[in-house]
């Protein structure tokens, strides 16, 4: 068993976590929504990457520069039409109306295209593979995969932090009816927020496609590590979540090379040993409930 | 040079900044402000008094515009702001000082300030000016809003709402919980942003450094105007008796 090569590919795999799971820590820290259909939007991700690849005739990633805008247009509509309608209801509406957004989008993929599972053309990419020596290969889709979702998470959190748009969002994450006060215009704010949600999650799910294959159901899952990255990393907080997802991938991997069997059970042990140990997560970066915080959401 | 004909009158007095008129105010079924009518002159200072819940918060929330109006009518600058958004009243020139400072706690002093300038039409007051008001939060830019002592946090507060340029100011409990020293170098900033054009309006619990402070005064009892006076024309008991509701029938 080689031990340093589990860990790396552990490390990698929890790249690809992560990159879906920021943009639901995201949404949470600033406008307080759990979007339960995060999973299945980078779902449609992946199943529109197919369409346009499909069509198109070229490898996914020559898709992305149309399919990234579509995914963030998408979003902020979801804001505007769905997500800013229910927060209006308190907190409880919109995990409802999630929930059934995200059983809409299931059953409309499976009626729209059955419940078989599909893959994305990386072309030469998803076969690429270096060795680093030590029976250790790294393959070039999940180094890719690992090194986007570092690339997405250091430009999100440059963009809060010395961006006027990024003041703005963390205002709003601290205090929403202050951020209104002082004159913030809270719903571009949030719908640009929603439409980056959607568009990581779109992201991450052409990796998802691409790495392995996909179906209507496969968004449930999907949400499930996410959700589990968000917390062990600390809600609101993006390299937590960094963090959160590469001790899933670590966990899952570890495990899998002694026993297969064991290895989601481990992902989920580790995640609610978190939980009753530290259940802010590893890096605390967001307490709703706090009204005076020392460090908020992407400070 | 022209004179004046022999017709001419008495000077036109200004119209003022700010005027409400029969603004009525519910949060839910409770009504907080009954027909609450005032003006407010252009360059003055106005003190708001009356006891906690005669409806002060309320009243300057209406008039930034965070708390929406049932009836009745807040004109600024001759133009009717009544339904207008807080981001629109502050580009027009409204900012106010929350109870409470209510500083963002993730952002850093000069964030919070930078936030209040991003609203202003203008683009606000640079930061060099800023620091040049407030100097006691100049050597603090860098710090979390949240590790600042309470008189530096209201500095700070003052800051943001001042940083988007506004011609009318509204304060709310400034003083609260203060060092009576850190409380004269706030009024100290306030008279020397009055110099600078600023109408204010302030929200105060210590009656005679309202009176100190300001030209006018408007005395709340129960969501309605007690008291509006000069406050050269007025003593200290009528505004006592005003704000207690003594001589009530």
């Amino acid at each position: 068993m080689n031990w340093v090569n589990a860990c790396l590919q552990g490390l990698l795999l929890g790249g690809q976590y992560a990159l879906i799971a920021c943009g639901l820590s995201l949404a949470f820290g600033v406008m307080r929504i759990v979007n339960l259909a995060h999973g299945d939007l980078a779902v449609c991700g992946a199943y529109l990457g197919l369409l346009l690849s499909s069509a198109l005739g070229v490898p996914v990633w020559v898709t992305l520069p149309l399919l990234l805008p579509a995914a963030f247009a998408v979003g902020m509509a979801l804001q505007v039409l769905l997500f800013g309608r229910a927060l209006r209801h308190g907190v409880l509406t919109p995990v409802v109306v999630t929930f059934g957004l995200s059983i809409m989008i299931e059953n409309l993929l499976q009626v729209a295209a059955t419940s078989d599972p599909r893959g994305l053309s990386g072309g030469s990419l998803a076969l690429a593979s270096f060795h680093l020596g030590r029976g250790i290969t790294v393959s070039w889709l999940f180094l890719t995969a690992f090194l986007t979702a570092c690339a997405v998470l250091s430009g999100l959190q440059l963009a809060l932090s010395h961006t006027s748009w990024g003041r703005q969002v963390r205002a709003t994450a601290d205090d929403l009816d202050t951020a209104r006060l002082v004159g913030i215009r809270v719903r571009p704010v949030f719908a640009t927020v929603a439409g980056i949600a959607v568009a990581t999650a779109a992201l991450a799910g052409v990796f998802i496609g691409t790495i392995g294959t996909f179906d209507p159901l496969t968004g449930a899952n999907t949400l499930i590590f996410a959700f589990e990255a968000v917390v062990i990393g600390g809600i609101g907080s993006l390299w937590g979540t960094l963090v959160g997802g590469m001790a899933l991938g670590v966990t899952q991997v570890v495990v899998g090379e002694a026993n297969q069997a064991y290895a989601v059970l481990a992902v989920h042990l580790v995640f609610l040993a978190v939980l009753t140990v530290r259940p802010g997560g590893l890096f605390p970066g967001h307490q709703a409930a706090r009204p005076v915080r020392r460090a908020g959401a992407f400070g | 040079m022209t004179e004046p004909g022999p017709e001419a009158g008495p000077p036109v007095p200004d119209p003022p900044l700010l005027e409400i008129v029969h603004l009525d105010v519910f949060y839910g079924d409770f009504q907080a402000l009954f027909g609450v009518s005032l003006s407010v002159p252009r360059g003055g200072a106005t003190a708001l008094v009356g006891a906690n819940g005669a409806g002060k918060t309320t009243l300057l929330r209406a008039i930034a515009g965070a708390q929406a109006a049932a009836s009745g009518s807040v004109r600024y600058a001759g133009s009717d702001v009544t339904t207008a958004a807080p981001y629109r009243r502050i580009s027009r020139g409204i900012a106010l000082v929350p109870e409470g400072r209510k500083l963002f706690p993730s952002l850093t002093v000069e964030e919070n300030i930078q936030v209040g300038a991003a609203a202003a039409a203008s683009g606000g007051w640079p930061l060099e000016r800023i620091y040049e008001a407030f100097p006691m939060i100049a050597r603090r830019r860098r710090q979390h809003a949240s590790t600042l002592s309470g008189g530096e946090q209201q500095a700070v507060a003052i800051a943001r709402a001042v940083a988007a340029a506004p011609s009318l100011l509204l304060l709310d409990e400034i003083s609260l919980g203060l060092a009576p020293r850190v409380v004269g170098e706030l009024y100290e900033t306030l008279a020397g942003l009055r110099s600078a054009g600023a109408t204010l309006v302030i929200v105060e619990q210590d009656l005679q450094r309202a009176m100190d402070a300001c030209d006018d005064l408007v005395c709340l009892l129960e969501g309605r105007v007690a008291l509006a006076a000069r406050v050269a024309d007025v003593s200290r008991d009528q505004v006592i008796a005003a704000y207690f509701g003594e001589g009530r029938s």
